[in-house]
């Protein structure tokens, strides 16, 4: 970062406004880690990146900076640096800070990576603070640094005399900061690894405003936006003229090839926007459902594709196959669906721009406002609301673009909002996509040969191609295709896994019938061969996969159920954790009800217990929710589902128990918003299977309108 | 009961025709007010746009999903396809009404078992709880699931809305 040199400059300044200890930390490299002592009045300056405050009341304000769409961040950021600095967490409060490259790095929220990259950025911003105040306590007490503990905002002498942290604060802030400091370990977390509740629950349950959509400032319009109602038509013209006479309505404009309805209220704006004229014209292709079958078929047969591994020769594999097994996955397109809808405020002023809204992704926004309006990105500011979730869809910040187009054309503040039938139909979808897996065995059952062929929509490489089985086989091959569609795509939570572990567990199952062993035997002689002897390069660890699969064995007593009662296996390591599932179904009168899921995850230490449980309940749910109904299918380039009324999503009636366990290990804490789902529609497929004698190659597994049992 | 008499007149109607004025009195959380909407305004929008309670939020506007519901004389119903013009004289009641600081029995429930994840439908998740448990001081778990699946959660904190329930019925005896 900039300015590094005169950082040390700085250094001498002393206590906060309130009379307190801040300390700021380097929020971009644990590594060249440097903590300071600043004074809020060069907050400005380009000398620290973020801070915890400690007031003279003991009180500790700990900034969270990542965005908030459910995966828990906001609490458990906090929750390390508590830990380290050894406060009472009932003393935190937790402030949700906004985007600043200048105080933070990855201020994103995407790919499960926040606690992975942040976890020693915090417990040293908890562990340097601590070493101040124990400091500042020994020169007080007239004592050494070593007779003194801490505990709960406290320093405490080995005599039994104590101050609190409130106390020394502001001579802590005269204390130059360690360089190194010592880190707690793993079996001395007294805060880490329990239960605490959300931080905003507070102001959530009396229905404060915290989402985006809550969001209001004085003389703001309302607005929302029509869009191309096929994917590859544009606009060709529109009359506003009676929408323009309408209560409340202040402008009716077009961009680019939208047009933006401006108005005083929400309902104003829906209404008006209903009497526009809209007159459309084919740009690009209109793709439908059965255009995308054909396509699948088409390219699935192409020989010229982009390989992505090769191990060893997979044709002579084939050849000297004593058998072969070979199936073709595929799954629809699908909406993200956060209960949230888009929307963004935008305020784009002489001096520069105002935006506030849910965003997963605030650097793509800033620069991509940057860029439209030929601005600066410092003047761009961007408040982080709390998100009605995400799943991946407000990575892109395209709704955070058009609110601020609309308000450098319409010179005002305004927020944009989406309808959920805009929502559903306006893009960024998960792409559809279709494998193909073929598998060699030898007379012993042994796998000695893996394909996987991906056929993408816009997705680039639809594999993942240092994935398990891959390591454990010698002979790999791995390709994918891609078909460029005018269906706009995007990440949906856990990209391309979401799909390929179902299909990919289902497969392996499928194969391991055919070897005539166990699924989860099978597994494990695969991974124990990759122990002993890997092929080539792995991004797995085979002892933490191996650990997970043979503790939910043991926890769903893994072959020992009675009649009419059968389980499924599956394992899916992404995000750098390890999650295993078994799934159980019941049979009753011939009909299947999934009864429930069991889940054992590694994603290494667990920061909250509470909030990492229900990361996998909902991970679960959503997993088996999707896999089962979601379906977004087109006629002539435009969505036939548009709201809930066709568009199922999972609800309360439907979902199984769970039972979640947990490695905690000890070892540096990973992923956790996305990593428990691929592994659920494997697992349920393959109960399936066991129960009926029927594979499932395709999702969803039934229509909108069935039940599970309708699979029989 | 009227405690507090509160006239919201939107300074954004002030330019238009008298015609639009005519204003509607609506009973919400047991306060008064007095709202000159279009009477064909959904509920939900009048609340969140010109009331100023954002805590009832909009999920599909087709009452689908469940995250604008709130009590009309007791009973939960979703404000996305209610006009205004039908609940005038009516007992309205928000989440902001449940309790102001957190203390009634459903919100302690949910906060106790940390209940949300995103927490953009529960607001209407603890107004049908509620409204549930009002009228059903010991609900069967059938009779919760029949009043709780009219409700989506994106995020799938199914399993402890149910716990919620249970805890809050139990926090009502």
């Amino acid at each position: 970062m900039e300015n590094t040199q005169s950082r040390r400059n700085f250094l001498k300044i002393a206590s906060s406004l309130s009379g307190g200890l801040i300390v700021g930390f380097n929020w971009f490299s644990a590594n060249a880690f440097e903590a300071q002592i600043i004074n809020p009045s060069l907050e400005n300056t380009l000398d620290f990146n973020s801070f915890l405050a400690i007031e003279k009341s003991g009180k500790v304000i700990i900034y969270s900076p990542n965005p908030e769409i459910g995966q828990g961040i906001k609490t458990a950021f906090p929750v390390i640096v508590a830990e380290e600095l050894d406060v009472d967490w009932k003393d935190v409060i937790v402030k949700q800070a906004n985007f600043d490259t200048k105080k933070f790095d990855r201020q994103l929220t995407g790919g499960s990576g926040a606690i992975k990259h942040s976890w020693d950025r915090l417990r040293k911003a908890g562990a340097t603070a601590k070493y101040l105040l124990k400091e500042a306590a020994a020169q007080k007490m007239g004592v050494n640094s070593s007779e003194l503990r801490t505990e709960k905002g406290f320093v405490i002498h080995s005599s039994g005399k104590k101050m609190s942290y409130g106390e020394l604060a502001e001579s802590a802030s005269k204390i130059k900061a360690p360089e190194q400091v010592e880190l707690k370990k793993f079996a001395d977390y007294t805060l880490i690894g329990g239960t605490i509740k959300g931080v905003d629950n507070p102001d959530l349950l009396v229905g404060k405003p915290l989402f985006g959509i809550d969001f209001k400032r004085e003389g703001m319009f309302h607005a929302q936006i029509q869009r191309p109602p096929a994917f590859g038509m544009k606009l060709k013209s529109f009359d506003a003229t009676e929408a323009k006479k309408m209560p409340g309505i202040v402008n009716v404009i077009s961009f680019g090839n939208k047009v933006a309805i401006v108005g005083k209220s929400t309902w104003e704006v829906m209404q008006a926007r209903k009497v526009v004229k809209f007159e459309w014209e084919k740009e690009k292709n209109l793709e439908s459902t059965e255009d995308h079958n054909r396509i699948f078929s088409d390219l699935m047969n192409k020989k010229e594709t982009e390989v992505r591994r090769k191990d060893g020769d997979i044709e002579m594999a084939f050849r000297n196959a004593h058998k072969i097994v070979e199936a073709e996955y595929q799954c629809p397109f699908i909406p993200h669906n956060p209960m949230e809808p888009m929307n963004f405020f935008a305020h784009v002023r002489e001096d520069g721009v105002e935006l506030v809204g849910p965003t997963q992704n605030p650097p793509d926004a800033q620069q991509k406002v940057a860029k439209l309006l030929g601005i600066s990105p410092d003047k761009i500011t961007i408040e982080l609301t709390k998100m009605g979730g995400g799943f991946g869809r407000r990575l892109n910040a395209d709704f955070a673009l058009e609110a601020a187009e609309l308000s450098s054309i319409i010179k005002a503040p305004v927020k944009v909002l989406w309808s959920r039938e805009d929502d559903m139909t306006g893009g960024i979808y998960r792409p559809a996509v279709k494998y193909r897996f073929k598998a060699s065995l030898d007379k012993n059952g042994t796998m000695t040969g893996f394909y996987l062929k991906g056929v993408g929509m816009n997705s680039g490489n639809s594999t993942r191609q240092d994935n398990f089985p891959v390591g454990a086989v010698e002979n790999v091959l791995i390709e994918s295709v891609e078909h460029k569609s005018p269906i706009t795509t995007g990440p949906w939570r856990a990209p391309i896994t979401n799909f390929l572990a179902s299909a990919e567990q289902s497969f392996l199952d499928e194969v391991a019938t055919a070897a005539g062993k166990d699924p989860i035997q099978f597994r494990l002689e695969l991974l124990e061969k990759v122990k002993s002897n890997p092929v080539g390069k792995i991004t797995y660890e085979p002892n933490r996969f191996i650990e997970a699969i043979k503790m939910v064995a043991e926890k769903a007593n893994w072959g020992k159920q009675k009649k009419g009662i059968y389980q499924g296996f599956s394992v899916y390591f992404s995000h750098f954790s390890y999650v295993a599932q078994i799934a159980q179904i019941e049979v009753k009168k011939g009909k299947p009800t999934l009864k429930k899921v069991f889940a054992v995850t590694d994603c290494g230490v667990v920061v909250n217990q509470s909030g990492a449980r229900n990361q996998v309940y909902g991970a679960i749910v959503d997993g088996f929710g999707h896999a089962m109904y979601a379906n977004l299918k087109f006629k002539d380039g435009a969505p036939e589902e548009s709201n809930y009324d066709k568009y199922r999503l999972i609800r309360y009636n439907e979902v199984p128990e769970i039972e979640v366990h947990f490695v905690n290990n000890g070892i540096d804490p990973t992923g956790l918003g996305e990593p428990a789902l691929p592994p659920t529609g494997g697992a349920i497929a393959n109960a399936i299977f066991k129960a009926t004698g029927k594979r499932l190659y395709t999702q969803p597994f039934v229509l909108a309108d069935e039940k599970l049992e309708s699979i029989v | 009961m009227i405690n507090i008499f509160c006239v919201f007149s939107l300074r954004y109607y002030q330019t238009f025709p008298k015609i639009f004025m005519e204003n509607l009195a609506l009973k919400i959380n047991g306060k008064s007010y007095s709202t000159d909407a279009d009477p064909n305004t959904p509920l939900l929008w009048v609340l969140r746009d010109h009331i100023g309670l954002v805590g009832t939020k909009y999920g599909c506007g087709i009452a689908q999903c469940g995250a604008c519901t709130v009590h009309l004389n007791g009973t939960a119903i979703r404000s996305c396809v209610l006009p205004v013009s039908s609940v005038v004289g009516m007992e309205i009641t928000t989440v902001e009404g449940l309790s102001e600081n957190g203390t009634h029995p459903v919100q302690q429930a949910w906060d106790e078992l940390d209940v949300a994840q995103c927490g953009y439908c529960q607001a209407g998740q603890m107004m049908t709880a509620s409204a549930l448990l009002k009228n059903n001081s010991k609900p069967t778990d059938k009779e919760i699931s029949n009043a709780m699946t009219g409700n989506i959660c994106r995020c799938g904190t199914y399993h402890r809305i149910e716990k919620a329930v249970k805890l809050a019925a139990e926090k009502m005896k």
